[in-house]
C-alpha cells in the first residue's frame, strides 16, 4: 500500500483533526442515536499532594437500577505525566479516552515534544465539545483530568462540564453520582501537605463514603478482590497502582473504621 | 516543429538514480545497530531541533538521511499511518514490516512517476521481545527494501562505515558499547577525514526492549556525554 496523499500532506499535529479529515466515521461519535439505557460509570476523586496528584475511581457501572459491571476500569494513564478518570456513559467515555491518548502521543511524536499540561487539558475540552449533541440527549461524559505540570513542578486537576467547559480545581475535586458525598469526605480529610501515600488513603476513604450513600458507586469488594483503581502522577511520571498496593490500604481503612466503632450496636 | 530528443527509459532511470545518490552522499551519516537489549540509532546531527531519528510506534523507530523536507514528510506520514492503524485495530497490529512496505511503495512510485526522485534513504527498525525477533529494514530512494541483520549505515560515508561495522560489530554488544562504536565510526569517517564528535554533534536514541509499551527513548546530551566519557 502506498502512503495515501492525505498522509503526506502538511497538516496539524492533531490526530483527531487528521482522523476527522480522513476517516470521520472512526471518530468516537454516534450522532443521531436516541438515548438508550447504557452503562454509566460513577464516582471519580482527585486530590493534589505535596508531590503531585492522586486520582481514583470506583469499579461499578450501572444501567438504571442494575449493576452493569462490577470491575469496570474508569481511571486511565493518558501519557507520561497525566491520568484521567471518567464518569458518565461508559462506552462513549472509554472511546473518548482512547482517542485522547492517541492524540497526546501523536502530537508528541510529530512535534518531538509533549504538549503542555494546559494544552492537554484544552484538547480534552475540545473533544468533549464534539460530543455535545449526545450529551444533550443524556449520554454525557464527564472526565476528571489530572497531571503533573513539569514546567511548574506541581500536580494540577481539571474538571469539565458536559459542554466542554474546563475548570481548574485546586486541592481536590470529585465527579459522578457519588461526588457530593466524596467531596464532603475530602473536605474533612484533605491536607495540602499530604504525601502520596496519605493521599491514596484519603481518596479511598472518599470513595468509600461515596459508596456508603450512593447506590451507583461500588465499595471495595473484598470477596472478589476488586479494589478502586488509583492513579498517581508525580515528577517520576504517571502510574496505576497495582492491587497489591491498594488492597492493604483498603483493608487497613476498613479495620480502622471497624475499630472506630462504625459497627452498629 | 521541434522533435523532442528520444531518451531511453534505461537512461532516464540511471539519471534519476545518479541524481538521488549524489544528494544522499552529501548528507552526514546515520548508523543503526542492534545491541543486547534493543536497537540503537546514532546520527551525526548538530541540530537539536531537526531530528533524523524518530519514534514511529511502540516498538518501531525511524532514521533517515538526505533531504530534510522529504524525509520529514515521510516520517510524519509514517506516524499517521501507525497511529491510524493502532487506533482503528489494535496496538499490536502495527508492525515494522507494514510500515517498511508502505515506505517502499511510496518511494517506488515517486521514483518512477515524478521527474525528481526523493533524495533520501530510510531505516525502519522494530525491536522484538528477543534479539532474534529484531527487524531492520533499509529503504533506498527507488523503493528497494533490504532486510538487514545487525547493523546498517546510511549517508555520505555509508560504505566505509559498513565495512568497519562488519569487522567490529558483534551480536552481544551492550548499549554503551554500541553507541560508542557508532560514534567512533562516525567520527573516523567524516567528509573531510577523521575528527572527534562531541555529544552536541550527535543525535542518538534507542528502542529498549525491556521498557513497557513505548520502547523508544532519546539519549539526551547528558546521557550521551556520560556514555562517551567512559570511553576514554
Amino acid at each position: 500500500m502506498t502512503l495515501p496523499d492525505p498522509y503526506r500532506t502538511v497538516g496539524s499535529a492533531s490526530f483527531v483533526e487528521f482522523l476527522a479529515s480522513v476517516h470521520p466515521d472512526r471518530l468516537p461519535r454516534a450522532d443521531g442515536i436516541s438515548p438508550l439505557p447504557a452503562p454509566h460509570g460513577t464516582t471519580i476523586v482527585a486530590l493534589r499532594t505535596a508531590d503531585g496528584v492522586v486520582l481514583a475511581g470506583d469499579r461499578r457501572a450501572t444501567m438504571g437500577n442494575l449493576i452493569a459491571q462490577h470491575d469496570i476500569e474508569k481511571v486511565f494513564v493518558t501519557d507520561e505525566y497525566s491520568v484521567v478518570g471518567i464518569a458518565g456513559t461508559a462506552g462513549l467515555a472509554i472511546e473518548l479516552v482512547r482517542v485522547f491518548c492517541v492524540e497526546l502521543e501523536h502530537y508528541e511524536k510529530i512535534e518531538g515534544m509533549p504538549l503542555s499540561l494546559d494544552g492537554k487539558a484544552n484538547r480534552l475540552a475540545t473533544l468533549l465539545r464534539g460530543n455535545l449533541g449526545l450529551a444533550m440527549q443524556g449520554l454525557a461524559v464527564v472526565p476528571l483530568f489530572a497531571g503533573y505540570d513539569t514546567a511548574r513542578g506541581l500536580g494540577r486537576i481539571f474538571a469539565y462540564d458536559v459542554t466542554g467547559g474546563r475548570y481548574e480545581e485546586y486541592d481536590f475535586y470529585a465527579v459522578g453520582s457519588g461526588s457530593v458525598f466524596a467531596r464532603g469526605s475530602l473536605k474533612k480529610l484533605y491536607r495540602r501537605d499530604a504525601s502520596t501515600d496519605d493521599a491514596v488513603r484519603i481518596a479511598l476513604e472518599a470513595l468509600y463514603d461515596a459508596a456508603d450513600d450512593d447506590s451507583a458507586t461500588g465499595g471495595p469488594d473484598l470477596a472478589r478482590g476488586i479494589f478502586p483503581i488509583v492513579g498517581v502522577v508525580d515528577e517520576h511520571g504517571s502510574r496505576i497502582l497495582p492491587d497489591t498496593e491498594v488492597g492493604p490500604v483498603v483493608e487497613a481503612m476498613l479495620a480502622a473504621r471497624h475499630a472506630r466503632g462504625e459497627v452498629l450496636p | 516543429m521541434s522533435v523532442p530528443f528520444y531518451v531511453s527509459p534505461e537512461q532516464i532511470m540511471r539519471d534519476k538514480a545518479d541524481f538521488a545518490r549524489k544528494g544522499i552522499a552529501r548528507g552526514r551519516s546515520v548508523v543503526v545497530l542492534q545491541f543486547d537489549d534493543g536497537i540503537a540509532f546514532v546520527a551525526e546531527n548538530p541540530s537539536r531541533a531537526l531530528h533524523k531519528i524518530s519514534e514511529l510506534y511502540d516498538r518501531i523507530g525511524f532514521a533517515a538521511v538526505g533531504k530534510y523536507n522529504e524525509f520529514e514528510g515521510l516520517r510524519v506520514a509514517g506516524v499517521r499511518l501507525a497511529d491510524m492503524r493502532g487506533y482503528s485495530y489494535d496496538r499490536s497490529d502495527v508492525t515494522g514490516r507494514s510500515l517498511a512496505n508502505a515506505y517502499a511503495q511510496t518511494l517506488g512510485t515517486i521514483f518512477t512517476d515524478s521527474p525528481k526522485p526523493y533524495e533520501v534513504e530510510l531505516v525502519v527498525a522494530e525491536d522484538g521481545v528477543e534479539p532474534a525477533d529484531d527487524q531492520i529494514y533499509r529503504l533506498t530512494f527507488d523503493g528497494s527494501v533490504a532486510d538487514e541483520r545487525g547493523y546498517v549505515a546510511m549517508g555520505g560515508s555509508a560504505e566505509p562505515i559498513t565495512n568497519a561495522l562488519r569487522a567490529s560489530w558483534n551480536p552481544g554488544l551492550g548499549l554503551e558499547d554500541a553507541v560508542r562504536l557508532a560514534v567512533r565510526l562516525l567520527s573516523e569517517h567524516g567528509d573531510e577525514g577523521p575528527r572527534t564528535l562531541s555529544p552536541g554533534q550527535v543525535e542518538a536514541a534507542v528502542l529498549d526492549r525491556r521498557r513497557p509499551r513505548r520502547t523508544f527513548v532519546r539519549l539526551g546530551a547528558s546521557r550521551l556525554a556520560e556514555i562517551l566519557d567512559t570511553a576514554t
